[in-house]
C-alpha cells in the first residue's frame, strides 16, 4: 500500500470524524438527559436534582467543549483534503450542512452560555428552557448531518450536470432512502452509548461512596433507559440493515461475508470467519445454516446478490467491513444483557449492592463508543469505492496536495487531539472520582486535600487538582 | 448596474449577488466578534495579575462559542453557495487553514480546562494565548495571501502564501484584534485594570493606523491589477472615504480613550475594522477569488441558492435576535461569580 495523498487524506478525515463522533454522541444523549434532571427539579424542588443537574452539567461542557472544537475542523476538511468531492456535491450537501449551522449550531452555542452560566441572571423558567433549546439544538444537527451523509449512501432528487449533482427536488434530497433509518439509528445510539457511560461513572462513583445519591439516581435512571433502548435498538438495526439490503447490496454481502450463492442451501449467519479477497471466500468459516436467508429475505432458503456478483473494483473491503459489523451488533447483545440484568437486580432491591454487577459497569463505559465507530465504519467502509454510491470514487475525490502538507497536517492533529482527549478524559475522571451527589455534610464533599482559593479571585471555584482519597473507601 | 461584470439577468444576477451578500456578511461578523475574543487571548499575558486574567476570560466564556460559529457559516456557506470557490481557496491555504484549526482547539479548550485546576493552570493560560496568537496571524496570513493573488493562481506552489506582504498582514491583524480586545475590556472592567486596557488600546490605535496606511500604500504597489482597480472609475469614489473616515475614527477612540469613554472605544473600532473590510470589498467585488473567478462564475445552480437562501434570510434575522439577548443577559462589567456557580 502506499502512502499517497489519497491514503493519507482517507485516514485523516476517518480519524478526525471518528474523534469528532463521540463527543456529539456523548452531548446529544447528556443534554436530553439534562433536561429530564431540571424538569424533574423544577417539579419537585427537591435540591438532590439541582445539585445533580450541576453534577452532569459540567461534564456536559467538556464533552460539548469537545465536540465544538473538532467539528470546527469537519466543516473546513470537504474543502481542503476533498475539493472535487465538493465540487461534484457541494450544491446538495453544502446546504444541508448551512441549514445545520443556522438551525442547531447557533441555538446550542448561544444558549450554552446561559446554560453554564446564567442561572443567576436569567431566572429558573428561562434557564429550563435555555436547556431545552440546547439539547434540541443537538437533535437538529444531527437530523442536517445525517441527511447529509445518507445522501452519499442513497443519493435521491438530483440530476447530473456537467459533471456535477444538481439539486431537482430537496424534499426527496433530505429524506433520502436510507435517512429514516439512519436518524433514528443514531439517535438511539446516541441515547445508549449515553446511558451506559452515566451507568458506568455512577458505578465508579457508587463503589467509593454507597451513600452517594446522585449516583444512586443516574444508575437507575441510565439503566432502565436502555433496558428500554437496547432491544429497540436491534429492531430499528434491522430495519437499517433491510434497507441497505435494498440500496446497497455489495455493502451488505460484505457484511454478511457473503461470496456466492448456493441455491437451495440459503445463505448461513456466519458467527466467525476470515474472509480473504485473494481466494474470494472465507477461511474458518462457522455458521448457522440458513439463517442469513431468514434474517434479510424473511424466507429458507432466500438469497440475495453475493459479492463474486459484483465486479471486483466495486466491491468493498470485505473484512473489515464484516468484522466492525459484528463488533457493533456483539456490543449491542452484550447491552441488552446488562440492562436486563439491572433490571432484575433492581426487582430484587440489590441494584446499589456491590458485587460483581458494579464492578462489571464501568467496563461498559466505552461500549456505546465502540459499537458506534464500529457501526459507522462498517456504514462508510461499506460504500467503497464510491463515496457518493454509484456515482462518484473516493479516488476521484481527493484534493491533489503533497504528501508533506498532509502528513503535517496528520502529524498536528494528532498531538492535539492527545492532547486534549486526555485532558478531557482526566478532568471527568477526577469528577466522577469526587462523587456525584453526596449527602449534605459528608465528609467528601468538602475538598480536605484540595486546594482552597486562597485570595478570592485567584481561583475561581473549586479546582480539580489535589488527591482524592477523602473520598476513598 | 451590473451590466459590465456580468451579463446575467434576473435571478441569475442576483441570487448569486445576494449570496455574496450572505458570506461577506458572515465573514464581518466573524471578524468583529472573534476577533475581540481572540484579542483578549493575545493581550493575555500582558495582564499583571492573575484575576485580571480571570476576568478577562470570564468576560468572553459565555460568548465565544456563538462568535466563532460565524466561522463555521462562513466555511459551510461558502461551500453551499460558492463550492467552486470553497474547492479552489481552501486547498490553496492548507497549511495555515489547518495551523489556524488547530490553533482554535486548543484556544477553546482552554475555556473549559483552565478553571478546573490550579496544577495546569499555566499551560491552559499558555494554550489559550498561543491558540488565540496563532489563529489571528494565519488569518491575517491567508488574508494578505487572498489579496495579493499569487497563492490561488493555477499551478502556484504549496508555499506561495506565504510572502513578505501576508506576513505582514498577519502581524497587522494581531494589532486589529488586539485593539478590538483592549476596548472590550475597557468595556467590561473598572479601575485598575481597566485603566491598563485602556494604555493598551490607546497604543494600539496607534500600531493600527500606521499598518492601515502601510498596507494602503504596499498594495497598489505590489500589484498593478490592484493599482488598476483603485484608480479607475467609479471604485475611485467609493473608496475615496475609506481612509478619512478610518482617520476620523482612529482620532476618535484614541480622544474617547483619554476622556474616560467606557463603550465608545470599542465600537469605534467595530467601525474601524467595517472601514478597513469595506474598502478591501470595493476593491475586490466582483471576484470572489481573485483573478479566477467572480460572483457569477463561482455561484451554484439557482436551486441550491434559493433552498439555502431561504433558510439563511428567515434564519439570520433570528440568530442575531437571540445573540443580542445573549449578550444582553450578560451585560455590564465582568462578574466573576459567574463561573464561581457553575465550576
Ligand atoms: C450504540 C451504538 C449501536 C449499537 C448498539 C448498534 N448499532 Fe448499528 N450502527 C450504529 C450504532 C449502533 C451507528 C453508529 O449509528 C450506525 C453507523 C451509521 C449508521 O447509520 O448507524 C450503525 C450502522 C448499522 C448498520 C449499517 C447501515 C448501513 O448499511 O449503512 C446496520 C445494518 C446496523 N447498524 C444494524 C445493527 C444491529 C442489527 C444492531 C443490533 C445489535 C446494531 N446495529 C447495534
Ligand atoms: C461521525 C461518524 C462517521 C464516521 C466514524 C465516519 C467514518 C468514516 C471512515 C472510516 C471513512 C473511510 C472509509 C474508507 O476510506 O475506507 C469515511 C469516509 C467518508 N465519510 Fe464518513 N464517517 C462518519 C460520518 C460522515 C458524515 C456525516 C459525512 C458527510 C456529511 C461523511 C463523509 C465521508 C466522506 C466524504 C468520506 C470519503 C473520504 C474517505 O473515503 O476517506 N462521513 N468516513
Ligand atoms: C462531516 C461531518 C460533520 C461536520 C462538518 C460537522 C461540523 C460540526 C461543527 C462545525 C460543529 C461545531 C458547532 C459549534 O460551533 O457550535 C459541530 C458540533 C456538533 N456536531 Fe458535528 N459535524 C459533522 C459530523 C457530525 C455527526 C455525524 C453528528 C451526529 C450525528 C454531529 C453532531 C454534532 C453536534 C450535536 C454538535 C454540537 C456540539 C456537540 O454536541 O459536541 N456532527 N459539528
Amino acid at each position: 500500500m502506499e502512502f499517497d495523498a489519497l491514503l493519507l487524506s482517507r485516514i485523516q478525515f476517518a480519524a478526525v470524524i471518528s474523534f469528532h463522533i463521540i463527543f456529539p454522541a456523548f452531548t446529544i444523549g447528556l443534554a436530553s438527559w439534562l433536561v429530564v434532571l431540571e424538569a424533574r427539579w423544577l417539579a419537585t424542588r427537591d435540591e438532590t436534582w439541582k445539585r445533580l443537574y450541576r453534577f452532569w452539567l459540567k461534564i456536559f461542557a467538556v464533552s460539548f467543549g469537545l465536540g465544538v472544537v473538532s467539528g470546527v475542523v469537519m466543516s473546513y476538511q470537504f474543502g481542503t483534503n476533498w475539493a472535487p468531492f465538493s465540487l461534484f456535491a457541494g450544491e446538495v450537501i453544502g446546504p444541508l450542512m448551512s441549514y445545520e449551522v443556522i438551525t442547531a449550531f447557533f441555538l446550542e452555542a448561544s444558549f450554552l452560555g446561559i446554560m453554564l452560566f446564567g442561572w443567576e441572571r436569567v431566572g429558573d423558567r428561562a434557564h429550563f428552557v435555555a436547556t431545552i433549546l440546547v439539547a434540541v439544538g443537538t437533535l437538529i444537527s444531527a437530523f442536517w448531518i445525517l441527511s447529509a451523509n445518507s445522501w452519499m449512501h442513497t443519493p435521491a432528487g438530483f440530476e447530473i450536470v456537467d459533471g456535477k449533482a444538481v439539486p431537482t427536488d430537496w424534499w426527496a434530497i433530505v429524506f433520502n432512502p436510507s435517512f429514516p433509518y439512519r436518524f433514528a439509528h443514531m439517535v438511539a445510539a446516541t441515547f445508549l452509548s449515553t446511558s451506559f457511560a452515566v451507568a458506568g461513572m455512577a458505578a465508579v462513583a457508587l463503589r467509593r461512596r454507597s451513600d452517594d445519591t446522585g449516583a444512586r439516581r443516574s444508575l437507575a435512571m441510565a439503566l432502565g433507559l436502555a433496558a428500554v433502548l437496547a432491544p429497540l435498538q436491534v429492531f430499528i438495526g434491522d430495519l437499517h440493515g433491510l434497507n441497505t439490503a435494498e440500496h446497497q447490496p455489495a455493502k451488505l454481502a460484505a457484511m454478511e461475508g457473503h461470496w456466492r450463492n448456493e441455491g437451495e442451501h440459503g445463505v448461513p449467519l456466519l458467527l466467525f470467519a476470515w474472509p480473504d479477497e485473494a481466494i474470494e471466500g472465507n477461511r474458518a468459516e462457522i455458521g448457522i445454516p440458513h439463517l442469513g436467508s431468514l434474517i434479510i429475505t424473511h424466507s429458507w432458503t432466500g438469497t440475495f446478490p453475493a459479492l463474486t456478483e459484483f465486479p471486483a473494483d466495486e466491491r468493498p473491503p470485505v473484512a473489515v467491513v464484516f468484522w466492525t459489523f459484528r463488533v457493533m451488533v456483539g456490543l449491542g447483545l452484550l447491552m441488552i444483557v446488562v440492562a436486563f440484568w439491572a433490571q432484575w437486580r433492581r426487582w430484587r432491591g440489590r441494584l446499589f449492592e456491590d458485587g460483581l454487577f458494579l464492578r462489571l459497569l464501568p467496563w461498559m463505559i466505552p461500549s456505546g463508543f465502540v459499537a458506534l465507530l464500529a457501526g459507522w465504519f462498517t456504514t462508510e467502509i461499506g460504500r467503497q469505492p464510491w463515496v457518493v454510491y454509484g456515482l462518484f470514487r473516493t479516488a476521484d475525490g481527493a484534493t491533489a496536495l503533497a504528501r508533506h502538507q498532509v502528513l503535517t497536517s496528520i502529524g498536528g492533529f494528532a498531538v492535539v487531539y492527545s492532547i486534549i482527549f486526555g485532558a478531557g478524559l482526566y478532568y471527568v475522571g477526577r469528577m466522577v472520582l469526587r462523587g456525584i451527589v453526596l449527602p449534605e455534610g459528608g465528609t467528601a464533599v468538602e475538598p480536605g486535600g484540595l486546594q482552597q482559593a486562597k485570595r478570592p479571585l485567584s481561583t475561581i471555584g473549586e479546582t480539580l487538582d489535589g488527591d482524592d482519597s477523602a473520598g476513598g473507601g | 448596474m451590473f451590466e459590465h461584470f456580468t451579463d446575467a439577468t434576473g435571478l441569475a444576477l442576483w441570487l448569486p449577488l445576494a449570496s455574496a451578500g450572505v458570506i461577506g456578511f458572515s465573514v464581518a461578523l466573524y471578524v468583529l466578534m472573534d476577533g475581540f475574543d481572540l484579542g483578549v487571548g493575545i493581550l493575555f499575558p500582558g495582564a499583571a495579575k492573575p484575576e485580571w486574567r480571570d476576568a478577562m476570560m470570564v468576560s468572553v466564556a459565555p460568548v465565544w462559542d456563538g462568535n466563532e460559529t460565524w466561522l463555521v457559516l462562513g466555511g459551510a456557506g461558502l461551500f453551499a453557495l460558492f463550492p467552486v470557490a470553497y474547492a479552489t481557496l481552501l486547498p490553496a491555504f492548507y497549511l495555515p487553514l489547518t495551523a489556524m484549526l488547530l490553533a482554535l482547539i486548543l484556544r477553546g479548550v482552554a475555556f473549559e480546562f483552565r478553571f478546573k485546576t490550579e496544577v495546569h493552570k499555566p499551560f491552559w493560560s499558555a494554550s489559550f494565548h498561543v491558540g488565540s496568537v496563532v489563529a489571528t496571524f494565519t488569518q491575517g496570513l491567508v488574508l494578505g495571501a487572498f489579496v495579493e493573488g499569487k497563492a490561488i493562481e493555477v499551478g502556484a506552489g504549496h508555499w506561495a502564501w506565504l510572502s513578505p506582504f501576508s506576513v505582514f498582514v498577519g502581524l497587522a491583524l494581531l494589532a486589529g484584534y488586539g485593539l478590538l480586545g483592549a476596548t472590550w475590556i475597557v468595556k467590561k472592567t473598572e479601575g485598575e485594570m481597566q485603566a491598563w486596557a485602556r494604555d493598551v488600546a490607546g497604543r494600539l490605535v496607534a500600531v493600527v493606523a500606521v499598518a492601515l496606511v502601510i498596507v494602503s500604500v504596499w498594495m497598489p504597489v505590489m500589484a498593478p491589477e490592484i493599482a488598476a482597480r483603485w484608480f479607475a472609475w467609479p471604485n475611485v469614489a467609493m473608496l475615496a472615504p475609506v481612509p478619512i473616515v478610518a482617520g476620523i475614527l482612529c482620532v476618535a477612540i484614541f480622544v474617547s480613550l483619554r476622556r474616560g469613554g467606557e463603550s465608545l472605544p470599542f465600537y469605534g473600532s467595530f467601525a474601524l475594522f467595517l472601514t478597513g473590510y469595506a474598502g478591501l470589498a470595493v476593491s475586490l467585488f466582483p471576484a470572489l477569488v481573485p483573478g479566477r473567478y467572480d460572483i457569477w462564475q463561482a455561484a451554484s445552480g439557482p436551486s441550491s441558492l434559493s433552498f439555502a437562501l431561504v433558510g439563511l434570510g428567515a434564519l439570520i434575522p433570528m440568530i442575531l435576535g437571540y445573540t443580542l439577548y445573549n449578550y444582553y443577559v450578560f451585560r455590564g462589567k465582568v462578574r466573576l461569580e459567574d463561573v464561581d456557580g457553575y465550576h
